[in-house]
């Protein structure tokens, strides 16, 4: 049986004034994303990998056609709808981490579950759970300044997991990070997404990345020129 | 809960800038608060000590008396109503008059108001008692700033001259029998305290009197012919002008004050949504409306007025206290001054001050600090993830 769709993308279009005119950044897309792939959307720089994730992400609408994640369709959500499916059920990782600096790693990855108004019991085991699948059970009282960039990037990743998310979507999570920590925190999401289930979605052009895929769309100028099966052999070697 | 709970976290997470906005909030605070308090400890000694001293629970003027307008002295007596006696001999009224006379201290002319007074009286704190003496002299009372300018001490003698009712000139002795130190100026200064009965023999005026002054814990309302009741609370109306013109010179300060705390507030807003677009954008995609993330910043911007409230009263409440109990001594030069200043005023600060000025920093600080937050509104979360404004 064929994995639930979680994400449809039909003939969509995303356009941005610019200059009195309009560029395309987005052109006719039509993807579909299920549960628990591991994919990646590559690309020269300027293909539409990342503002094709901000639509995904509910941070964006399209300017034409329909993008429906988890059974929302984008277009239609209010600021407050589209803030609630990213709240329950979206998960973000930036490049730049994007962590609260003057809270502690522990206050960082906590900080979703708050909005989830989880109570403090639950948040608390979540919360340390999450901290412990990135392995940074030992800096919980760090703040980001303290931290090496890989270990904000995993804690970036713990608080993108730490409320199970259906999907996560990461836009170039590797781009600041030497080689030795891209694949440590490939190999992390790797783990979480084979062991709970979570459909991850990259915008990357990076070759670290590529090789863990277990599936490849490749933009050119806002079009999808390629939608192919990877290897992800990477990930298996690092399984092995 | 929640936007107060990320607000404090973020508020004590900006450290340095935070607690300087803080330190400087409350510095306005403890000195708002003082120097209101001290308008306020102002206030309620001298209405105490000019009711203590002078109008009593209210007073009757006769009709042609102007306290202000020494030119109707002359004229500005009558005969104390019948219909009063019962209240003056209760006790809650009692008979006041005034006259203009000239008098002599060491060669030189100096006019004076001659007030005659009953010396059993207890309705106003001249110490009329000091009058019951049997000598040949006349004894007169005086305050002390009427004894320093003239130079006068007790036993001393002094010519006086006045008119009686025929308007025939008259000239005696008197002698100074007591001084008295009062706050209250007015029945010091230029005015000598004689008996009553004396005075009115002086000027051939008997049982007349310009004023009647009621006990303070007696409310006059009953109407006499050909006399004006001045009830407590107009008498106490130029305290109060006095009062509430120091206010608004105060006000001036508390506005300054205001002004730089705000200011401060304002600018750590906008630096603070400058710098923490990213942070803004990031709090959309974590889940949060704009909504949420303007409430968070307006109450972090809000919170620097509720730290500063503890830390105004870790350091203002011992501070207020201290000058409360100590008080703040006057210069000697106030002490002329027309309404009744004390040497050492002690500040008083009541909890509708202490409230009121909290709340008034309060709102203001919140609206400061919403003010710049509107911006956010404008955000677009993926440029402000990226740190672009839009």
């Amino acid at each position: 049986m064929n994995p639930r769709e979680i994400v449809k993308i039909q003939n969509m279009s995303k356009q941005f004034p610019m200059a009195g005119a309009f560029f395309t950044a987005l052109a006719d897309i039509d993807l579909s994303f299920r549960a628990g792939e591991f994919t990646g959307i590559v690309g020269p720089s300027g293909s539409g990998k990342t503002t094709l994730l901000n639509i995904i992400g509910s941070l964006d609408v399209p300017s034409r056609g329909s993008a429906i994640v988890l059974e929302h369709s984008i277009s239609d959500l209010s600021h407050k709808r589209a803030a609630q499916l990213r709240n329950r059920h979206l998960g973000f990782i930036f490049q730049t981490y994007n962590l609260f600096p003057v809270y502690t790693v522990y206050e960082n990855v906590e900080f979703p579950l708050l909005l989830l108004k989880m109570p403090a019991a639950a948040r608390k085991q979540a919360v340390q759970e999450a901290i412990a699948w990135v392995g940074l059970s030992d800096k919980t009282d760090s703040k980001p300044p303290q931290l090496s960039g890989g270990e904000c990037q995993r804690v970036a990743i713990a608080r993108a997991m730490v409320k199970r998310p259906e999907l996560v979507l990461a836009d170039e999570p590797t781009a600041n990070l030497d080689a030795k920590n891209s694949h440590n925190i490939l190999q992390t999401m790797e783990a979480l997404n084979r062991e709970i289930g979570t459909t991850f979605i990259f915008a990357t052009h990076d070759d670290k990345v590529i090789n863990y895929l277990r599936r490849k769309i490749t933009l050119n100028d806002g079009r999808v020129v390629k939608d192919e099966i990877a290897s992800g052999t990477a990930g298996k070697k690092a399984k092995s | 809960m929640i936007s107060i709970k990320l607000a404090y976290r973020n508020l004590i997470g900006a450290g340095l800038r935070t607690w300087l906005n803080v330190v400087v909030l409350s510095f306005a605070y403890v000195v708002i608060i003082w120097h209101k308090g001290f308008l306020q400890g102002w206030d309620e000694q001298a209405r105490r000590d000019t009711i203590e001293w002078e109008i009593g629970g209210g007073q009757y003027l006769q009709q042609d008396y102007d306290p202000y307008d020494p030119l109707s002295l002359e004229a500005g007596h009558g005969m104390v109503p019948n219909d009063a006696s019962a209240e003056i001999n209760q006790g809650r009224l009692t008979p006041i008059l005034a006259l203009p006379a000239a008098m002599y201290p060491q060669g030189r002319i100096q006019s004076v108001i001659l007030k005659g007074i009953d010396p059993q009286q207890r309705i106003i704190a001249i110490p009329s008692e000091a009058l019951s003496v049997q000598s040949s002299e006349i004894p007169a009372v005086i305050g002390s700033r009427m004894a320093r300018n003239n130079r006068l001490a007790v036993d001393d003698l002094i010519t006086i001259r006045w008119r009686d009712a025929n308007g025939t000139f008259d000239a005696q002795e008197v002698k100074i029998v007591a001084i008295f130190r009062t706050n209250v100026g007015s029945v010091d200064m230029g005015q000598l305290w004689l008996p009553l009965q004396r005075l009115q023999q002086m000027a051939q005026l008997p049982g007349q009197a310009s004023i009647l002054v009621a006990d303070k814990r007696f409310n006059p309302t009953q109407s006499y012919s050909g006399w004006i009741l001045k009830e407590q609370k107009i008498l106490l109306q130029p305290i109060a002008d006095v009062i509430r013109m120091k206010s608004i010179g105060g006000l001036v300060i508390f506005f300054m004050l205001l002004l730089l705390a705000m200011l401060a507030i304002f600018d750590t807003q906008v630096l603070s949504i400058f710098r923490r677009r990213r942070e803004i954008g990031t709090l959309m995609a974590l889940g949060m409306t704009r909504g949420q993330v303007i409430r968070i910043f307006t109450i972090e911007g809000a919170m620097h007025a509720v730290l500063a409230t503890v830390v105004a009263a870790v350091y203002g409440i011992p501070m207020l206290y201290y000058f409360a109990k100590t008080g703040w001594k006057m210069p000697e030069m106030v002490d002329d001054m027309g309404m009744a200043i004390a040497e050492t005023i002690y500040p008083a600060y009541p909890a509708q001050l202490v409230l009121g000025t909290i709340l008034l920093v309060l709102v203001a600080v919140t609206i400061v600090s919403f003010l710049p937050t509107r911006r956010i509104a404008k955000l677009h979360p993926t440029e402000a993830i990226r740190g672009k404004l839009s």
